[in-house]
C-alpha cells in the first residue's frame, strides 16, 4: 500500500529522517517505536504533508501515486489519515459540520455525489457508538472543551467516518487512561480490514496489547534499524532501547 | 457615463470577483455637481416636497456649513470634495408605475443581476422588497398585504407625501440635525430611503428588506430611513447593499432612525458589501453612516451587521435605552482586506432602570487593512440596575493588518454590572493543517473557521441573509491567510 524509500527530511536545517525505508501492505498493522527524538512524529508529519519539513531525498509511493508531490488535502483525499498526537481545537465549527465538509470534499474529489444529510447522520450515529462518543459531543465545536481522552476518541471517530486506506496513529495512546485506551483500541480494531492498513506510532508496549501489530519497527536517529514481530515490542519493554542504540552507534 | 466595458472589468478583477461590479446604462436625470442652497431647493422641488421639509433641509445645510469634519477616527482617507458630488440622480421616469409590468426593463435586468427577481420574491419568500436605485425607490410590492394590517412600508419620499404627520412626528427625534457633520449633511441633501411604521400590537408577518445601489459615477448616496414600531409591535428589517465598481470614491452618508415604543421590538439586520476598492486601495465607497435607535419602556432594538465592503467604514449603530426594562443589542462582523479601513462599533446609552445591553463584535482583518472597534457603554445616574455584556474579538489573517479596540465605559450609577471580554487571535497554521489533513481545501477551511468565529453574530441574521453573509465572508477572505 505504501512504500517509503530512502526518505530524508529536515527541519530548520537539521536532518531528522535520514534514509528511512518502510513498506506496508494492505491488511497490515505496523507499529513504530523508538526513543525520543528518533523522528517518529516527524515521519507522521512528513507523510501527512506538513510543509514545515523539507524533503531532501527519497520517494514515497502510496497506492501507485507519488505521495510527496501531492498537497496535504489531496493526500487525505487519496485515503491517508493522521490521528494527531495533539488534536487542535476549532471553536465555532461543529464536529458534525467539520466532518460533513470533509466527507463531501473527499467524495467530490473521487467524482462521487455528496452524502445526503440523512445518510450522514446515520453514519454519525453508527460510528460514534464505535468509540462510545456521546452524540452530544458530535454537535459541539471540534475538540473544544474535550478532555484528553475525548480528543483521542474523536480522532478515531473521524477515522471511522472517513474510512481511510492508511491510518497513521501518532502516539494515540499518550495521555489516555486504561479505559480510554481500551475504547480507542477497540475502535481501531473494528475498523481493520484486508483493504486498509495502519501505522501505529507509540512509546509504550501497552497499546500493542490491544492493537496487535503484524510488524514492529524501531526508529532510531531517523532510520528504521530493527524490524520484528510483536515480540519485539515486549523485548523493548523489558530491555529499553540501549541495546538498540549500542548496536547502531554510527547511525 | 457608462464607460466600463466588460474588458475593463475583467482587467481590474483580482482573486476576489466583485460580482456586482457593473453599471446599468439607464438614462439618469442627474443635476450638476456642487452643493448650495439652490441645489437643495432643486432637490426639494424635484421631489415635490412640502415647505416644512425644505425648511428642515435649509436649516440643516446652514448648520452643516458651521461644522467641521471630524477626524478622530482611526481611519485615513482623502477628504471628499463636497462640491464635486452630484446630489441627485433619478432614473428617468415619466410616471409612477402601479404595477410591476410598468417598470423599466433595464431596471428589471439590473435587479435580476443582483439576484432579486420580484416575481420570485412574491411567490416564494414572502419578503416585501422596496428597491432603491440611485436615490429613487422603484417599486414596492406587498404594499397591499401590509396595508391590510395597517403596516406602512414605502419609500421615504412617498411617506413624506402620504404620511407627513408620522414623518414629521418622528424624523429627527433620534438623531438631531446637529448630531454630527455627516448627519447634518444628510439632513440637507437626503434623497430617499425607507419608511416603515408598524401599528400598535401588530407583528409584521414578513421580513422587510431594501436593496441599495449607487449607479452613476460621482453620485453620493444620502439615504434616510425611519422605522417606527408602535406599542407592542414587532418588525424584522433587512438592509443589504451592493454597488458597482467605480474609480472615484463615492460617499455614502446615510441616517437611520429606529423608534420602539412601549413593549415593541425592532430587529434591524444589515449585510453590506459596497465596493471596497481594488487590491492597491484605489477607489471604493466611503460608508459614513449614523444609525441610532431609541427604546421606550420594555422595548428592544437589535442591530446585526455584517460589513465586508467599503474602502472606509465609519459607523456606530447605537441604542438609547430610555425606557425602563429596555434592551439594546449589537452584533457585528466587520471584515477588512487589502487596504480597507473600518472604525465601527456601538454606543449603548442606559437612561432608564433595569436596562440591558449586549455587544458582540467580531473583527476580521486581512491584507494590509486596519480594523477598529470603538464602543461606548454609558450608564447615566438615573440608570439603576443596568446590565451590559460586551465581547469584542479580533481575528488577524495576515502579518500586515491591524486590529484595534477602543472600548469606553462611563458609569455614573454604582448598581450597574458591566462585563467586558476581548480576545485577539490568528487563524492557526495548526488549525488549517488539521482541516487539510481531513481533505478540506484551504479556502474551505478558512471559510469554516471564519464562519465558526462569527457564528454568534451570523445566528442573529434572518436565514436568507445568513446564507448570503456566509458566502460573502468566504469570498472577502479568499487568499488572505499569510
Amino acid at each position: 500500500m505504501i512504500t517509503i524509500k530512502n526518505l530524508h527530511a529536515s527541519i530548520d536545517g537539521k536532518e531528522i529522517l535520514r534514509g528511512l525505508n518502510l513498506t506496508v501492505n494492505a491488511g497490515e498493522i505496523h507499529a513504530i517505536m523508538g526513543p525520543n527524538g528518533a523522528g517518529k512524529s516527524t515521519l507522521a508529519s512528513v507523510l501527512a504533508g506538513r510543509d514545515t519539513y523539507e524533503i531532501t531525498a527519497g520517494e514515497v509511493d502510496f497506492e501507485g501515486t507519488d505521495l510527496l508531490s501531492l498537497s496535504t488535502e489531496d493526500r487525505a483525499r487519496e485515503g491517508l489519515f493522521l490521528a494527531f498526537q495533539y488534536p487542535v481545537e476549532i471553536p465555532g465549527v461543529s464536529n458534525v459540520n467539520f466532518l460533513r465538509t470533509a466527507i463531501n470534499e473527499i467524495r467530490a474529489y473521487k467524482g462521487e455525489e455528496s452524502l445526503s444529510a440523512k445518510d450522514f447522520m446515520i453514519l454519525v450515529r453508527e460510528k460514534s457508538a464505535l468509540v462510545e462518543l456521546d452524540s452530544k459531543l458530535a454537535s459541539r465545536s471540534v475538540n473544544e472543551g474535550f478532555s484528553g481522552g475525548e480528543k483521542k476518541r474523536n480522532e478515531i471517530f473521524q477515522m471511522a467516518m472517513l474510512a481511510p486506506k492508511l491510518a497513521i496513529l501518532d502516539e494515540t495512546d499518550s495521555g489516555l487512561d486504561i479505559d480510554a485506551l481500551r475504547i480507542v483500541a477497540k475502535g481501531v480494531n473494528q475498523l481493520k480490514s484486508p483493504d486498509n492498513a495502519a501505522i501505529v506510532i507509540t512509546h509504550y508496549q501497552r497499546l500493542l496489547d490491544y492493537i496487535v501489530p503484524d510488524f514492529v519497527h524501531v526508529l532510531y536517529k531517523g532510520q528504521i534499524v530493527k524490524t520484528g514481530g510483536k515480540e519485539l515490542a515486549l523485548e523493548l519493554e523489558e530491555k529499553g532501547y540501549d541495546w538498540i542504540k549500542d548496536a547502531h552507534p554510527t547511525v | 457615463m457608462a464607460n466600463y466595458t466588460e474588458e475593463n472589468l475583467a482587467e481590474e478583477l483580482e482573486n476576489q470577483e466583485y460580482k456586482f461590479g457593473f453599471v446599468t446604462p439607464i438614462d439618469a436625470d442627474t443635476i450638476p455637481i456642487g452643493l448650495s442652497e439652490d441645489v437643495i431647493r432643486l432637490i426639494s422641488t424635484k421631489k415635490e416636497e412640502p415647505l416644512w421639509l425644505l425648511e428642515h433641509r435649509l436649516h440643516a445645510y446652514n448648520v452643516w456649513k458651521t461644522m467641521e469634519e471630524p477626524n478622530w477616527a482611526h481611519v485615513h482617507y482623502k477628504k471628499p470634495d463636497f462640491q464635486n458630488i452630484a446630489y441627485y440622480s433619478a432614473p428617468k421616469q415619466s410616471k409612477k408605475y402601479e404595477s410591476w409590468d410598468d417598470v423599466d426593463p433595464e431596471m428589471k435586468a439590473t435587479m435580476a443581476k443582483l439576484g432579486i427577481s420580484m416575481e420570485e420574491q412574491q411567490r416564494l419568500t414572502g419578503v416585501a422588497v422596496d428597491f432603491v436605485m440611485d436615490s429613487v425607490s422603484v417599486a414596492t410590492s406587498f404594499k397591499e398585504k401590509l396595508g391590510e394590517l395597517g403596516i406602512i412600508f414605502c419609500s421615504f419620499s412617498e411617506a413624506v407625501q402620504n404620511h407627513p404627520d408620522l414623518v414629521r412626528k418622528y424624523m429627527g427625534t433620534v438623531i438631531p440635525t446637529t448630531d454630527n457633520y455627516y448627519a447634518a449633511l444628510n439632513n440637507a441633501v437626503f434623497t430617499d430611503g425607507s419608511f416603515c411604521y408598524i401599528p400598535k400590537g401588530v407583528r409584521c408577518p414578513m421580513e422587510l428588506s431594501t436593496y441599495f445601489r449607487i449607479n452613476a459615477g460621482g453620485t453620493g448616496q444620502f439615504e434616510r430611513t425611519l422605522v417606527v414600531a408602535d406599542e407592542g409591535s414587532y418588525v424584522s428589517y433587512l438592509e443589504g447593499c451592493t454597488a458597482p465598481q467605480r474609480d472615484e470614491n463615492q460617499l455614502h452618508a446615510a441616517v437611520v432612525e429606529l423608534i420602539t415604543l412601549d413593549n415593541a421590538e425592532i430587529k434591524y439586520s444589515t449585510v453590506q458589501n459596497w465596493y471596497p476598492g481594488n487590491k492597491e486601495g484605489i477607489g471604493g465607497i466611503f460608508n459614513f453612516v449614523t444609525k441610532r435607535g431609541i427604546c421606550h419602556t420594555n422595548s428592544k432594538i437589535s442591530w446585526t451587521q455584517v460589513e465586508t465592503g467599503s474602502a472606509v467604514t465609519w459607523k456606530y449603530p447605537s441604542c438609547i435605552l430610555k425606557g425602563d426594562h429596555s434592551i439594546g443589542e449589537f452584533y457585528s462582523v466587520a471584515v477588512t482586506n487589502n487596504y480597507q479601513q473600518a472604525d465601527t462599533g456601538t454606543k449603548m446609552i442606559h437612561l432608564g432602570k433595569n436596562t440591558k445591553s449586549t455587544i458582540i463584535s467580531k473583527g476580521i482583518s486581512a491584507g494590509k487593512s486596519q480594523n477598529s472597534y470603538r464602543g461606548l457603554v454609558q450608564i447615566h445616574k438615573s440608570a439603576k440596575n443596568a446590565r451590559n455584556f460586551s465581547q469584542c474579538d479580533s481575528l488577524l489573517m495576515s502579518s500586515e493588518c491591524g486590529a484595534h479596540t477602543f472600548p469606553y465605559i462611563e458609569c455614573k450609577n454604582s448598581t450597574a454590572k458591566i462585563e467586558h471580554e476581548a480576545t485577539t487571535s490568528k487563524i492557526g497554521e495548526d488549525q488549517l493543517f488539521y482541516c487539510k489533513q481531513r481533505g478540506i481545501s484551504e479556502e474551505k477551511a478558512i471559510g469554516l473557521i471564519v464562519n465558526g468565529y462569527c457564528k454568534e453574530v451570523l445566528n442573529q441574521l434572518p436565514m436568507e441573509f445568513a446564507v448570503e453573509a456566509q458566502k460573502l465572508l468566504t469570498i472577502s477572505l479568499e487568499g488572505s491567510v499569510g
